[in-house]
């Protein structure tokens, strides 16, 4: 099943190209804790990634079997979505991004694919100044 | 999240993680969420709705400054 008609993928192809870089979508699957969202979950990223296949990689991890990298990653849930630059950022997505939370999801691929956050020199310089780890969890629903 | 994402990507100390609330129900309850956006920094400081780019860095200090 598609998820995304022809018009998302226009509107998708139109912001991938403000993709500077390659950028890879570490997907956690585990059938056996969510079958059917994790399948979701995977095929929509693989629809994104088909829209510039030349720039985004996608990779499967299942957090049992791949424990290792999912304890690096800090990624226990399924399904998940870890979106990578020239390096992990930590941006993590936890459920399927439907609604605004694709948005953000696109969004998070153009970032992290220039490392170049598009926030004031003034954030800049108050979070260069951080000494202590700040976790932030941002609960939303696909309406 | 999308303030969120652009943190994590100014910031090595910054983690942003969006979860999608109808699929989480036990984190949903944990971190009492009744409406949405609901934001949770470092599981103390925490508001609903989306606040503009000082207010949110506000936050993120705030929850920075009790942690260290």
């Amino acid at each position: 099943m598609a998820f995304l008609t022809d018009r998302d993928q226009d509107a998708v192809r139109q912001e991938f190209t403000k993709l500077a870089g390659p950028v890879k979508l570490v997907v956690f699957s585990q059938e056996l804790e969510a079958a059917e969202l994790c399948r979701q979950n995977e095929a929509l990223v693989r629809e994104v990634a088909a829209l510039a296949p030349d720039q985004v990689t996608v990779e499967v991890l299942n957090p049992v079997i791949d424990r290792e990298r999912a304890e690096g990653y800090g990624v226990s849930r399924v399904p998940g979505i870890v979106v990578e630059g020239a390096r992990d950022y930590g941006i993590r997505f936890l459920g399927i991004p439907g609604g605004y939370e694709f948005s953000n999801l696109i969004d998070a691929m153009i970032v992290a694919s220039s490392g170049e956050a598009a926030i004031s020199a003034e954030t800049k310089t108050a979070l260069a100044g951080l000494t202590s780890d700040v976790d932030i969890k941002v609960f939303s629903t696909p309406t | 999240m999308r303030l969120a994402q652009h943190m994590a990507v100014a910031s090595d100390r910054v983690r942003a993680t969006a979860i999608e609330a109808t699929e989480f129900p036990e984190l949903s309850r944990s971190y009492r969420v009744s409406a949405v956006p609901k934001i949770v920094i470092n599981d103390r400081v925490e508001f609903e709705g989306a606040l503009p780019e000082a207010q949110f860095l506000d936050a993120v200090l705030r929850a920075a400054a009790d942690a260290a």
